[in-house]
């Protein structure tokens, strides 16, 4: 018998399916136009930088300068004070993530337009800070921004990089956020990160009528939106690699069943036209694939569909609870979660569903495994006493916990690979929060947001 | 036929788990809907809950329409048996009543894993009613996972009332 077979001929039918949980559309992802080319390409290296050392480099965010203060739907008092807003959310970007020993704006004094690209150098030498950003911000004739970014070397008295971007008045944020990726990304080899959103379920309600809502935000907390109303229970959501898309799980037909809600026209279909249970939506790294696992006479399977639609193909064949999923970067296998050893345990195989083999031996058990988009580590929930977020290499190896707290699950990572966002339910209470974590295990903190939160899904680099 | 193979299974399984009892809770969750009855019979006939609500169904089988799995299980064990017969016994007599069994899980899981489990305790429960008579087409299922706990603590008696099949009748 083959392993795979063609499980059903299940055409993703283009008319959407009732949608009476669904707000009005939200704005969809346009690309930031880049507004002159980086001189510096930085630094590419794959080593994993020295975190403490890291942490002891002083960086000073000075206030964006502008060319002349003119009025901005992007900000009630002018460019001038976009500006200072702008260095605020590279300030906070980097603070809030562990980032660096950083100087905002409001404890420093303000440059001149001039001085974007000719620094006062005695007076930040003077303050003892090692590295500095400038920026300005400059309304352009046909309405949108141009922002620049430079980051200076204070001690060497040189420019390390720069860039620059053309944005709408409404995507402001987007480049300063582009300004704190490029610091961080020249300065420490590392891929970018902060310039990404994140898709969650807003809890509210008491613990056994909880009201869950799809709501997405940018990866600062910045821009939150709900998508859904939260008269059905909303779960699960996993952002398409290109922002397009949300496959999420939703009650809205009384059963769970997997979504693909179109961020653009506000609609959405049924990842597969069955009446079987459908959970636990997952892309591939290249967008093309959705997998998802379906309960067939209470027997769970991971499937795999195109995302333009066709046939389902099983993966998975073995009798109990095979569910979940996630690509290694390139595609080539998929690491999943089974219980057919007993209980729930992690496994990998290629990603046409040959070759099946546990990677957890620990103790406890072993669950929602995430591949890191860097592909050297797999990001997990260990249940063994608390639930705690961990680890392993892609071979089974090199487990370490990451937190240690009654009930942390479902890590997502960042686009570089380098923090991990998970959810933290409190015991008794039920109250839910997003935490995130540094691949050190330091640097935990909670994110704020609206409500309480679980199910994070961190996107990747925005285009 | 995979039916029937699974009642063999779950009657297998059931006799060797005999010995091995469900940690049934302490303190059994209210009956959905059975305190909100008796109030307005103003006089003559004793009007009960009539035939077709879920009251009904819940007052004719003693409140036995729920039953508690151990973790991670979904295994139908001898303690669970009576309120099965006692459940098939009335949907055998009311052959125009449908019931949809919703299958749930302790907070003590992973959100995915939870929805797969609390499926298959419904189908467990599905499949015994089947077994006992009671035709596959009237029994719906759905998992709430770990998303409706009745019990609000987080401790081992509020989990073991969490563990549950209920089921229900659909109007």
């Amino acid at each position: 018998m083959k392993l795979l077979r063609v499980f059903a001929i299940l055409l993703l039918l283009p008319a959407p399916v009732a949608a009476q949980d669904l707000g009005d559309p939200v704005e969809p992802v346009t690309s930031v136009e880049t507004a002159f080319e980086d001189e510096d390409e930085g630094l590419t290296g794959g080593e994993v930088i020295d975190e403490l050392a890291m942490q002891n480099l002083s960086i000073a965010i000075a206030s964006f300068a502008t060319d002349r203060d003119v009025s901005t739907p992007a900000n009630g008092n002018g460019t001038a004070a976009l500006g200072n807003e702008l260095a605020r959310v590279v300030f906070n970007d980097l603070k809030n993530n562990g980032l660096f020993k950083p100087a905002g704006p409001d404890s420093l004094p303000k440059p001149t337009y001039a001085q974007i690209t000719a620094p006062n150098w005695p007076s930040w030498s003077n303050r003892g800070t090692d590295m500095l950003v400038h920026g300005y911000v400059r309304a352009r004739g046909d309405g949108r921004l141009t922002v620049g970014c430079y980051l200076y070397d204070v001690t060497l008295q040189d420019e390390l990089a720069r860039a620059g971007w053309v944005v709408p008045p409404r995507d402001w944020r987007r480049a300063a956020h582009k300004c704190a990726d490029l610091v961080y990304a020249t300065l420490t080899g590392e891929s970018p990160f902060l310039d990404s959103r994140i898709a969650y379920i807003a809890e509210t309600g008491p613990k056994d009528k909880r009201t869950k809502r799809l709501a997405i935000m940018d990866s600062d907390g910045a821009n939150h939106r709900f998508i859904t109303t939260g008269r059905s229970t909303a779960l699960t959501p996993r952002y398409s690699p290109d922002y397009r898309r949300l496959l999420y799980l939703s009650y809205t037909d009384g059963n769970p069943r997997i979504y693909i809600y179109d961020i653009g026209t506000g609609r959405q279909t049924l990842v597969t036209q069955s009446t079987n249970p459908t959970f636990a939506p997952r892309w591939s790294p290249d967008g093309k694939w959705i997998l998802y696992s379906m309960a067939v006479a209470g027997n769970t399977d991971i499937y795999r569909v195109s995302a333009e639609g066709g046939p389902s193909i099983r993966l998975t064949n073995t009798p109990g609870i095979d569910i979940g999923g996630s690509y290694s970067p390139d595609g080539s296998k998929i690491v999943f979660e089974s219980d057919r050893s007993g209980s729930q345990q992690i496994y990998v195989m290629n990603s046409d569903g040959t070759d099946q083999k546990r990677l957890s031996f620990f103790g406890g058990r072993a669950a929602t495994p995430e591949w890191s988009p860097r592909g050297d580590q797999i990001a997990f929930t260990h249940i063994a006493g608390n639930f705690r977020i961990a680890v392993m290499s892609p071979g089974g190896g090199g487990l370490r916990h990451l937190t240690d707290s009654w009930q942390d699950e479902a890590p997502t990572w960042a686009p570089n690979g380098r923090i991990i966002q998970f959810f933290r339910t409190t015991r008794n209470s039920g109250t839910t929060a997003l935490w995130q974590v540094d691949l050190t295990g330091r640097n935990e903190r909670k994110l704020p947001t609206p409500v309480d939160a679980s199910d994070p899904a961190w996107g990747p680099i925005l285009p | 036929m995979k039916t029937r193979f699974a009642t063999v299974t779950l009657l297998a399984s059931a006799a060797a788990l005999a010995g091995c009892k469900t940690t049934a809770p302490d303190v059994l969750p209210p009956d959905p809907g059975a305190t909100t009855t008796q109030t307005d019979t103003t006089n003559t006939l004793p009007a009960g809950p009539q035939l077709g609500t879920n009251e009904h169904f819940v007052n004719s089988v003693n409140g036995q329409n729920i039953i508690y799995f151990d973790t991670d299980r979904y295994n139908i064990d001898s303690a669970d048996i009576p309120a099965l017969q006692s459940q098939a016994q009335y949907l055998m007599q009311y052959p125009n009543i449908s019931v949809t069994v919703e299958g749930h899980a302790d907070e003590r899981g992973t959100r995915d894993y939870n929805l797969a489990l609390g499926e298959r305790r419904a189908n467990a429960t599905k499949n015994y009613l089947v077994s006992l008579g009671v035709p596959a087409g009237r029994i719906q299922t759905v998992s709430y996972g770990k998303e409706q706990p009745v019990a609000l603590g987080s401790n081992e008696q509020a989990w073991a009332q969490n563990r549950r099949a209920v089921t229900v009748v659909i109007n």
